[in-house]
């Protein structure tokens, strides 16, 4: 018998599953690493903490399992987080900065330009800025000199790993906001504008091929395989052709739809991004679009409203009535994203009457999630000319059949939840497996997927119209609120 | 502190912190409990948690004070929203499907009828489609059976409703049915064999929530043949997974 071991190097934890070949998870572990917060709007990891977590729990999954039995290692990871650390003695010189840490500053950064070289609208979220911070605070001179190395954490942990080598992959690349677009290369002029040196990077390479041998914790097992999570999921999901698409709803949500082989440059404010990229094939580009709010919006209605005991309560509160009674919530906490993007935006509950009751307030809430997929689905069809025909999903929020329903019957297309829910796992174990012949090739993987669960949209188009129309002067609603006085 | 000797002086003492807590209106820190019950800090400190543990009292996270918990006000209900057993039951079902090949079920007893809180499609690519929401017969299927055996009124009910003939193999007897749930309760796990469509076959176990209390059944449904052996007894492996996964959806659900 022989596995595939994947590693999901989350936000809050790190994951390892082993996998067979049908892909079936054979033993899992988990652990938590703690967040950071040293000031406002500043969260950190320890790097070194990760690195030391990833061994234990490698030993651990295989504790019944001769590491002679894993043909290869495949990596997923929270994309955008920055690591730095010493050539010499590999050891970080500075906490990583994570991905929400909003220190930085990204208003006088010419947006068309960013844009048009990475396919990303410039947001302190993506590395450049994170990088440029830190060398600004007293790194530089030893970044120039070429002793202090950058990585995402697929980077870092490779680099651990081997014992020294330097890489990441083109979709990590791609996230760091100083990678071309046409030529997935490092861009000389983006590096110019924040300042940061070439020595400091690594080599991009991609996301599905043997980059090296792992050493001691794993002796000889080819290192196989690294991708950003979201894509590791899409690629888990088995979204190989374009217009296939999955969303993974968690506390917020993420949808990435597959375009093919041009990149697909969008006009609604989406990010374009590398899906994956196989060995020396020709990469495969993706829409992302993001949804800020969805399970925290759940959260909040049992925490900060007190309504619901448990996450759960929301469906049965939801199920308690027949429909929103005429109230719609737009859960803008932090401003309005993609495809409307008014940063200044809050949220607004509207509609109210003597006869919502907190049943109709939790379907409103239900349907918000409903309504911010269909919001970013039409944008990616728009942008992509490719019409969605089915969502694949993934996340703790598919618990929910209602949701699940709702959005079905928002999108007008079929809903399907798969049988392998780590699907962030298994697509850092597909892309491994296929890079050492584990699995033969995309229809090897695609014969693996089944379905655990499929909604079928059933709302009538002449009732999904109208209220959608309500949810767009909703959306209007919230904007008009926080307009300056 | 006087105590009637063969009745149990937790359970005594569990009851005085409950009245104590029902007859004021204001929240209790543990000593307040512990000095009006003149019980040990720590004693008190243990019953409380244990309450808060099943649901009947609750604590303030900011004020660490105790109160009357939620899980008092619906004691006639099953203590787990439906809804919450598929959240935790989610990733075992789904692992159960996988390995026994079959569709996986997650009922509850509703109103005499078995719900379906949760269905897992069979790792085929056939044509399924979800029902969760139907309400099959409670003494026709394995489902119901683990349900009905564990909960003498449900079987009651169920039995004056008049036990309703699906196939010829379907259990219409009042005692042939207590014979049935008795053996289903001794091995815990339940079986039907053709009893609701021909054809068809389940296993299933009951998932259980702290102090014992079963809350709902897992089980797994497919043809005849392959559940069955030829002696149309149940394939031992499948009964393994199944029970499996039943322990662990009760863990999570016990745990919580
Ligand atoms: N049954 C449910 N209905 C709606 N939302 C749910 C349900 N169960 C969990 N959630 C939400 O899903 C989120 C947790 O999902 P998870 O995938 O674990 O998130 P993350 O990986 O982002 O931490 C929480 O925000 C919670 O509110």
């Amino acid at each position: 018998m022989s596995y595939v071991l994947a590693v999901d190097q989350g936000t809050t934890s790190t994951r390892c599953i082993l996998f067979d070949r049908r892909a079936t998870v054979v033993s899992a572990v988990r652990t938590e690493h703690p967040q950071s917060y040293p000031r406002p709007g500043w969260v950190e990891h320890d790097a070194a903490r990760i690195w030391r977590d990833l061994q234990r729990l490698i030993r651990k999954v295989l504790a019944d399992v001769d590491p002679s039995e894993v043909a290869a290692i495949g990596i997923a990871n929270q994309r955008e987080t920055v690591v730095l650390w010493d050539r010499a003695s590999g050891v970080p010189v500075a906490p990583a900065i994570v991905w929400q840490d909003t220190r930085t500053d990204v208003s006088t950064i010419d947006p068309d330009f960013v844009r048009s070289r990475t396919g990303l609208p410039p947001a302190t979220y993506f590395s450049a800025t994170k990088i440029q911070w830190l060398l600004d605070n007293g790194l530089r001179d030893r970044a120039e000199r070429g002793d202090v190395l950058f990585g995402t954490m697929d980077s870092w942990l490779i680099w651990n790993l081997t014992g020294g080598l330097h890489i990441t992959d083109v979709t990590n690349a791609s996230r760091t906001m100083l990678m071309n677009l046409s030529t997935l290369d490092w861009d000389d002029e983006l590096l110019q504008l924040f300042g940061i040196p070439r020595v400091m990077l690594p080599e991009i390479r991609s996301s599905s091929e043997v980059y090296g041998t792992a050493g001691a914790v794993l002796p000889g097992v080819p290192i196989a395989a690294a991708i950003g999570d979201q894509q590791a999921a899409l690629f888990g999901q088995t979204c190989f052709e374009p217009g296939e698409a999955k969303c993974t709803y968690g506390t917020g949500g993420f949808l990435l739809m597959n375009t093919g082989a041009t990149p697909v440059r969008s006009g609604h404010g989406l990010i374009t991004t590398v899906g994956y990229r196989i060995g020396d094939e020709r990469p495969v580009f993706a829409l992302e679009g993001s949804i800020a709010i969805a399970g925290s919006l759940v959260q909040w209605v049992r925490d900060g409203l007190g309504l619901i005991g448990t996450a759960s309560e929301i469906e049965t509160l939801a199920g308690s009535v027949a429909d929103n009674g005429g109230c719609y919530i737009v859960p803008a906490f932090s401003g309005l994203y993609a495809p409307y993007w008014h940063s200044e935006a809050r949220g607004v509950i509207v509609g109210l009457t003597s006869y919502i009751t907190k049943g109709h307030l939790a379907r409103a809430v239900l349907e918000a999630t409903g309504w911010q997929t269909r919001d970013v689905v039409d944008a990616m069809n728009a942008d992509s000319g490719l019409a969605l025909t089915a969502l694949n999903v993934d996340g703790g929020m598919t618990a929910d059949n209602l949701l699940m329903q709702i959005v079905a019957d928002f999108l007008q297309v079929p809903v399907v939840r798969p049988m392998v829910a780590e699907t962030v796992s298994l697509g850092a174990a597909y892309a491994a497996g296929l890079a050492v012949g584990y699995w033969s090739d995309l229809r090897d993987l695609r014969a693996n997927r089944h379905s655990a669960g499929r909604w079928r949209p059933t709302l009538d188009s002449g009732r999904r119209e109208r209220e959608y129309a309500r949810w767009r002067r909703a959306i209007d609603c919230a904007v008009l609120f926080s307009r300056e006085d | 502190m006087s105590h009637v000797p063969g009745l149990i002086q937790s359970i005594e003492r569990s009851s005085a912190v409950l009245r104590l807590l029902a007859a004021g209106p204001d929240r209790l820190r543990v000593k307040e409990v512990a000095d009006a019950l003149g019980l040990p800090k720590s004693t008190a400190h243990s019953i409380l948690r244990t309450l808060e543990h099943v649901g009947f009292v609750e604590q303030d996270t900011r004020t660490a004070r105790y109160r009357l918990g939620r899980g008092l006000l619906d004691l006639g209900s099953a203590g787990i929203d439906a809804n919450e057993l598929r959240g935790r039951a989610l990733n075992w079902a789904d692992a159960l499907a996988s390995r026994s090949g079959e569709e996986v079920r997650l009922g509850v007893l509703d109103d005499g009828r078995v719900l379906v809180v949760h269905h897992v499609f069979r790792p085929d690519d056939s044509a399924q489609s979800l029902d969760t929401g139907v309400r099959l017969p409670p003494h026709a299927t394995a489902l119901g059976k683990v349900l009905l055996a564990y909960s003498a009124a449900a079987e009651a009910s169920v039995v004056a409703g008049g036990l309703e003939p699906y196939t010829r193999r379907t259990v219409t007897d009042r005692r042939a049915l207590a014979r049935t749930l008795t053996e289903t309760r001794a091995r815990g796990w339940g079986l039907s064999v053709e009893e609701w469509r021909p054809g068809l076959a389940g296993i299933a176990a009951p998932v259980r929530t702290s102090g014992g209390l079963v809350v709902g059944a897992v089980g797994i449904a497919g043809p005849v043949e392959r559940l069955t052996d030829t002696r149309r007894l149940a394939r031992p492996a499948l009964v393994d997974h199944v029970v499996a996964a039943a322990r662990s959806i009760s863990r999570d659900v016990a745990g919580s």
